[in-house]
C-alpha cells in the first residue's frame, strides 16, 4: 500500500506532464499522438533505441543518486555538475599518466581517482558548512564555476595535444578502456557506447540502498537529514555527517567520469556534460530520493533525451525543445505534489525497516 | 450570552471527533470543558467559533439557532476565541495587533489614537494592565495572553473561548489570570475554558463538561464534584491522582555538579555557578519558570552543549565527564528524556523500531555483522517490541512512523527507550507535557520504580504538581541560579512559587 502510494504520485506527475505536453504540441500544430510515438518509439527500438537510452541514463543514475543521498542527509547538492567535471578529468589524468600499467590495475586506479576527486570536491562545501555554517547551496554552485574553469584550464594549457582544434585531452591508455556492453550482449553493436559503467550504476544503486537503510552509517545520515537536533541527541556528530554525506554524494557524481572517459570517449572532452548534475536534481526528486526511483526517473529522462532527435527530424513544427518542455513539466508537477504533502520533505516511506 | 450546542456531530475521516454533543453554557458563567487529548473538546469549541462546520446539529446563541459558517460570523455574534498558540504579530504594538482586521478610520486613513484610547479603557475596566503602546515582542507570555483577551473584548465579545489558557503561565500568573476571568464574569461575560488541569477546573469554573472519545460523559456543577470524579469520567476508570511512593533510600552520590556555569550562544549567562548532587535511588526535582536555565542545565549534563559554553565540573560516579560527548555519556549510563520530543527526542518520519534504537544504534545489539556496520533488523525489532510492550505504546506496531502516535504514546516510546539503556542516571525533562492523565499516572509510576531500583533521577518540570509529587528533594531555579532547596513534602506551592519568581521563601 505504501509502495503503491509512493509510486502513484510520481506516476501522476509524469502522466500530467505528458497531457500538458500534448496540448503544447497541439497548439504548435502537430499531432500529439504522432509526436509521442516518435519520441517513445525511437527510445525503445532495438538495438539503437534501448542502447542509447540506457547509455544516456547512466550518468543520470549517478547524479540522481548523488543528489538523493545528499537530500536524505538534509543537504542540497547543486554541485554534482562541478564534481563530475573534476572527477572526469581526474579519471582521464590517471588514464593518461599511468597508461603503461596493466588493465587490471589501471582501470580500478582510474575509477578510484574519479571517485576520490568527486568526493574531495564535494567535501569542500561540506567542510565549509560544518566548520563555518556557510550554506552548501551557495558553495556548491560557486564551486561548479571553479570546477569548469579549472578543468578547462588544465585541458587547454597542459593536456591538449598540440594542434588539436578540439578542447580535449590526449587519449587515455588502451588498458584503461572498459568494455562496451556490445561485447557481451548479442545483437547489440559495439558502436553503441553503452558500457560496463551502466552495470556499475545499477550496482551503485544497490550499494546506496544498503548503505542508507541497512547500515548504522546510513541510519546516521538519514537521522541527520530528518532532524539534526534529534541526531545530535542520539550521539551523532552533525559536522562529521555533513562532510561524510557530501563526500559520498560527490563520489557518486564523480562516477559519471567512468562512463564518459573510460567507456565512451577514452579521453577527457571539455564540456561533455549535458547538465547531468542539474538533471540529477530532477531525477532525485522524481525518484523520491530512493535508488529504485532514481533508476526509473533516470530512465524516463533518458527516453526524453533519446527521443528528442527524431521528433526534431520527423515532425512539421515541433522541435526537440519539446523534450525540455516535458522535462520542465515533470519537474513542475513533482514540485506541485511536494506542495500537497508539506512537511514530508525528502522522506519517502520506501525502504523503512 | 448563553451558548448551546445541540446534538453536534463532526467526523474527520474515520474518527468521530464529536458524537452527538449536548452542551449548554449559561450566560454569565465560567464553564470548563475538560477531557484528554483527542477527546474532542477543542473540536467542539472550534465548531462554535466557526472554524469547522458540524456535520449535524445546531448551535444556539441566546436560544436562537444560528448559522455560524466562519469565525467572522462568530465574532459578529459576540463569540471570541483565544488560541493556545497566540496569534500576535510580534514586531507590532499592542494597539496595532488589537485593531488588526478591524482597523478604525476610513478606507485610507488609520485612526490608531482613538483605538488606543478604547483599548486603555477596556484594559482599565478589566484591570488587565496592558500598555497599549508596547511592542508585543517586549511583553511577557502572560501579558501577551492578556493582549489576546483584549483583542476579543475589543471586538465586543460577550462569550470568550480560551483554549488551554494556563499552559504557558507561572503559578502567580495563573492566580492573576483567574482574577481577570472572575472580573469578566462580574461584568456579565461568559467564559469557556478548555483545559485538562483538574485543580484549575475546581478553582475557577461554575460548571464543567467532561468529554471522552468525542462524547459528553458528564455535565456537572463544579461545587458538586471532585477531582477524583472528574478524572474517572475523563479516563473511564479510577485514576490515582497522587503519586504513591515509599521514602527514598538514597545511596552513593552518582552525579555531582560543582559551580556549573553555562554561557548562551549570544554570550549571556544562562546558568551561574550551580552546585548540587544527585544520589542513587533518589529523585531530585528542578522547579522553575521556563527559561531560567533548566534547558541548558539538562543539555549540559547530557553532553549536548559545546564544551566551550560550559564551565565548572560535572562528576559522574566520581569521574569527571566534562570532556565526554553525548554518545560516551550514554555509554556510561546517563539516559536523557529531552523536553522537546519532536525536535530532540524523536525522528518523526522514522519508524518506532528505528526510534527505539536512537542513541544505541551504532553498537550491539542494534548493530552487528560486518564489524557492526550492518543494522541487525531482528534485534532492533525485538527491542522495539519490548519497549512497546513494557510501556504500553499504542498502536503497538513497530513499523509505524513516530509521527502517527499521540503525544502520550510518543513520550512513552522515548521513556521506554531510555529505560532500556539501562540508566544509572536519568535526566528527564517535562516528562508529561501534553500527555493524557492515564499516561501521566503510568509514567510517574515508572519513574518511581526506576528510582526504587537504585537509579539516580534528575527531574525537570514546569508542572509544580508533578515536581512536588515526584521529587524527594526539590531545587528551585531562578535566573540561572539555585534560589533554594526545599523539602517537597513540606513546602507549599506559594513558597515554591515565590522562589521561582525571585522572592524569598
Amino acid at each position: 500500500m505504501k509502495l503503491f502510494r509512493e509510486l502513484l504520485f510520481p506516476a501522476i506527475a509524469v502522466v500530467c506532464a505528458f497531457a500538458v505536453g500534448a496540448i503544447v504540441v497541439l497548439l504548435i500544430g502537430d499531432s500529439p499522438v504522432e509526436t509521442f510515438r516518435l519520441l517513445l518509439g525511437s527510445a525503445f527500438s532495438w538495438p539503437d533505441g534501448i542502447g542509447y537510452t540506457l547509455f544516456f541514463a547512466t550518468p543520470l543514475i549517478f547524479t540522481g543518486l548523488a543528489v538523493a543521498v545528499a537530500l536524505r542527509g538534509g543537504l542540497l547538492n547543486i554541485g554534482a555538475e562541478g564534481q563530475l567535471y573534476v572527477a572526469a578529468f581526474a579519471t582521464a589524468w590517471v588514464g593518461i599518466t599511468f597508461a603503461s600499467l596493466p588493465s587490471l590495475l589501471l582501470v580500478p586506479l582510474c575509477c578510484l581517482a574519479g571517485i576520490s576527486a568527486g568526493a574531495g570536491w564535494a567535501a569542500i562545501p561540506g567542510v565549509l558548512k560544518a566548520r563555518f555554517g556557510s550554506h552548501e547551496v551557495i558553495n556548491t554552485i560557486m564551486l561548479n564555476f571553479i570546477a569548469v574553469a579549472l578543468v578547462g584550464y588544465l585541458t587547454q594549457y597542459h593536456y591538449r595535444i598540440p594542434g588539436d582544434p578540439i578542447m580535449e585531452t590526449a587519449p587515455i591508455g588502451g588498458a584503461a578502456h572498459i568494455p562496451r556492453l556490445g561485447t557481451f550482449v548479442p545483437g547489440l553493436p559495439a558502436r553503441i557506447p553503452l558500457n560496463v559503467a551502466f552495470l556499475l550504476a545499477l550496482f551503485a544503486c544497490w550499494l546506496v540502498y544498503v548503505l542508507l537503510w541497512k547500515t548504522k552509517w546510513g541510519y546516521e545520515i538519514r537521522a541527520t537529514g530528518q532532524s539534526p537536533s534529534a541526531a545530535e541527541y542520539g550521539g551523532v556528530s552533525i559536522r562529521k555527517e555533513i562532510v561524510l554525506t557530501m563526500a559520498i554524494s560527490g563520489a557518486l557524481a564523480g562516477m559519471v567520469g567512468i562512463n564518459e572517459v573510460l567507456g565512451y570517449r577514452y579521453r577527457y572532452y571539455d564540456g561533455f556534460s549535458d547538465n547531468y548534475g542539474f538533471t540529477g536534481i530532477a531525477v532525485a526528486l522524481l525518484g523520491r530520493n530512493h535508488p529504485v526511483g532514481v533508476i526509473a526517473a533516470a530512465f524516463l529522462f533518458a527516453v526524453l533525451q533519446r527521443g528528442g532527435v527524431p521528433v526534431d527530424a520527423f515532425t512539421q513544427h515541433v522541435s526537440k525543445d519539446i523534450v525540455l518542455i516535458l522535462q520542465a513539466l515533470v519537474i513542475l508537477f513533482v514540485a506541485a505534489e511536494a506542495l500537497f504533502r508539506r512537511g514530508n520533505r525528502g522522506q519517502g516511506a520506501l525502504g523503512r525497516i | 450570552m448563553k451558548l448551546e450546542l445541540r446534538d453536534i456531530s463532526k467526523r474527520f475521516g474515520a474518527v468521530l471527533a464529536n458524537d452527538h454533543l449536548n452542551i449548554t453554557i449559561p450566560s454569565g458563567t465560567i464553564h470548563a470543558i475538560v477531557g484528554e487529548n483527542g477527546a474532542g473538546k477543542s473540536t467542539a469549541m472550534r465548531i462554535a467559533y466557526g472554524f469547522y462546520r458540524a456535520d449535524s446539529g445546531d448551535i444556539l446563541v441566546d436560544d436562537q439557532v444560528r448559522d455560524i459558517r466562519a469565525p467572522l460570523d462568530a465574532i459578529a455574534l459576540g463569540i471570541g476565541m483565544v488560541h493556545q498558540h497566540f496569534m500576535l504579530v510580534r514586531p507590532m504594538t499592542v494597539t496595532e495587533n488589537i485593531v488588526l482586521g478591524a482597523e478604525p478610520g476610513s478606507a485610507v486613513s488609520l485612526d490608531l489614537k482613538q483605538a488606543a484610547a478604547g483599548i486603555r479603557a477596556l484594559s482599565a475596566e478589566f484591570k488587565l494592565a496592558v500598555d497599549a503602546d508596547a511592542v508585543v515582542d517586549d511583553l511577557s507570555v502572560g501579558q501577551q495572553q492578556r493582549v489576546e483577551l483584549l483583542k476579543a473584548l475589543y471586538r465586543r465579545a460577550a462569550l470568550l473561548i480560551l483554549d488551554e489558557p494556563t499552559a504557558v503561565l507561572t503559578p502567580q500568573e495563573v492566580e492573576e489570570f483567574f482574577g481577570i476571568l472572575r472580573r469578566m464574569r462580574e461584568q456579565g461575560k461568559t467564559v469557556v475554558i478548555i483545559t485538562h488541569k483538574l485543580s484549575e477546573v475546581l478553582a475557577i469554573s461554575d460548571n464543567v463538561t467532561v468529554m471522552r472519545d468525542g462524547k459528553v460523559v458528564g455535565n456537572l456543577r463544579t461545587n458538586d464534584t471532585s477531582a477524583a470524579e472528574l478524572a474517572r469520567l475523563m479516563v473511564g476508570r479510577d485514576v490515582l491522582l497522587r503519586v504513591e511512593k515509599a521514602p527514598a533510600k538514597a545511596g552513593a552520590t552518582v552525579l555531582s555538579v560543582r559551580d556549573l556555569s553555562i554561557a548562551g550562544r549570544d554570550g549571556t549567562r544562562r546558568l551561574d555557578k550551580v552546585s548540587f548532587d544527585v544520589r542513587a535511588g533518589e529523585i531530585v526535582g528542578v522547579a522553575g519558570v521556563e527559561g531560567n536555565g533548566q534547558t541548558e542545565l539538562v543539555e549540559a549534563l547530557a553532553g549536548l552543549l559545546p564544551h566551550s559554553q560550559v564551565a565548572g565540573t560535572i562528576a559522574f560516579n566520581g569521574r569527571d565527564i566534562h570532556q565526554l560527548n553525548a554518545r560516551r555519556r550514554r555509554e556510561i549510563g546517563i539516559a536523557h528524556v529531552p523536553e522537546d520530543r519532536h525536535r530532540r527526542g524523536l525522528l518523526l518520519e522514522f519508524s518506532l523500531a528505528e526510534n527505539a534504537i536512537l542513541g544505541v544504534h551504532y553498537r550491539a545489539p542494534a548493530a552487528g555483522g560486518l564489524g557492526s556496520a550492518l543494522l541487525n533488523t531482528r534485534a532492533i525489532g525485538q527491542r522495539a517490541e519490548r519497549v512497546i510492550r513494557e510501556f504500553d505504546v499504542r498502536p503497538p506496531n513497530p513499523a509505524l512512523p513516530a509521527r502517527a502516535l499521540s503525544g502520550g504514546n510518543q513520550q512513552k516510546l522515548i521513556i521506554g527507550r531510555e529505560f532500556e539503556l539501562p540508566p544509572t542516571l536519568l535526566l528527564i525533562s517535562q516528562p508529561t507535557r501534553g500527555v493524557d492523565i492515564g499516561a501521566i499516572e503510568f509514567i510517574h509510576r515508572k519513574i518511581v520504580a526506576l528510582r526504587d531500583n537504585g537509579c539516580a533521577v534528575l527531574l525537570v518540570s514546569a508542572e509544580l504538581e508533578e515536581v512536588t509529587a515526584l521529587s524527594d528533594r526539590l531545587l528551585v531555579l531562578h535566573d540561572g541560579r539555585i534560589a533554594g532547596e526545599i523539602d517537597p513534602a513540606e513546602a507549599t506551592h506559594e513558597q515554591i512559587g515565590l522562589l521561582m519568581t525571585g522572592g524569598h521563601a
